[in-house]
């Protein structure tokens, strides 16, 4: 249970610090504050996760020892959300890729067995609903901008691609948490997260 | 990027309770409604501000001309008598 925790929390904490990264460089001040909004959203989801991974563990250490006094080989986040902004599109695309597995895990983690993890998915998925759509707004515009942006976000798809993959590869102790109803079956939300994908590249491709 | 400068000029109102006016609250940057709708929700609800958005582009708002603030406005300065504060009103009655 502690090691779940500590993925969830691993994987908002740091995608959010790298789009706190954006405040005071935003390509605009309304998107400026987008990204610090999604970013505060995502640093208070990563606080429910490490509160109770520190209240589970009872041996006194506190949210910030867990977040920020661990050291990085025990980070336990994916490789996709530790990815450098790079520009905006990358960045877009690198948290479309995340949003739209994220969404899809936190609807199935509302069923929880586990009552306050639960309660954490439930009041995530409202945050995360926006995120996703959020970041799939601006593929589609980016996509189907100019030129200019459009190699763009084609140049990040293909260079974050090959870290989308790990999100849907369970670790042991993710199966173990969804054999005993806590977690979340991965393979059952990979469908569905698949055809979020393709109906919106459809959409991109179907406006140029 | 397009340079925020190519965007046009939207106005912003907000809702703040259910029941109450959309009132003005700023202007913001965007490319189209959809853009300066997520926008405002991003930039003027972050505090629970409001429960309904409305954006205009600045356009299509036409505005009175400050050099007609004498025949616009001043003619009502001494007509006291429109404000409704010459009545009694009903004790129990509360939302006045």
């Amino acid at each position: 249970m502690r090691d779940f925790l500590l993925l969830l929390a691993d994987n908002t904490q740091i995608l959010g610090h790298r789009l706190g990264e954006w405040c005071g460089h935003g390509p605009e001040l309304e998107i400026d504050m987008a990204m610090t909004n999604l970013a505060l959203d995502l640093i208070g989801q990563s606080r429910n996760y490490y509160q109770y991974a520190a209240d589970l563990e009872g041996a006194g250490r506190t949210e910030d020892d867990l977040a920020y006094l661990r050291d990085a080989r025990e980070f336990r986040n994916c490789l996709l959300v530790e990815q450098p902004n790079g520009d905006f599109a990358h960045t877009v695309a690198r948290n479309f890729l995340f949003d739209s597995w994220h969404f899809f895990f936190l609807q199935a983690l509302c069923q929880s067995n586990d009552d306050r993890l639960a309660a954490i998915a439930v009041k995530s998925v409202k945050e995360v609903t926006y995120h996703l759509r959020w970041s799939s707004e601006w593929v589609i515009r980016l996509g189907d901008g100019t030129e200019e942006s459009h190699k763009r976000i084609q140049d990040a798809f293909d260079n974050l691609w090959t870290y989308r993959g790990e999100l849907l590869a369970p670790a042991p102790y993710e199966t173990e948490a969804a054999n005993a109803g806590y977690g979340v079956d991965l393979h059952a939300i990979s469908s569905r997260k698949c055809s979020t994908f393709s109906a919106l590249t459809q959409t991109q491709s179907g406006n140029e | 990027m397009a340079n925020s400068s190519e965007f046009p000029l939207w106005e912003v109102f907000i809702r703040s309770h259910g029941g109450l006016n959309h009132k003005h609250v700023g202007s913001l940057h965007a490319a189209d409604a959809q853009m300066a709708l997520e926008h405002a929700r991003d930039v003027y609800t972050r505090r629970m501000e409001g429960v309904s958005i409305w954006v205009v582009p600045s356009t299509a708002i036409t505005a009175s001309d400050p050099a007609d603030t004498d025949p616009f406005f001043e003619p009502a300065k001494d007509k006291i008598y429109r404000h409704p504060t010459f009545y009694d009103i009903p004790e129990g009655l509360k939302h006045m």
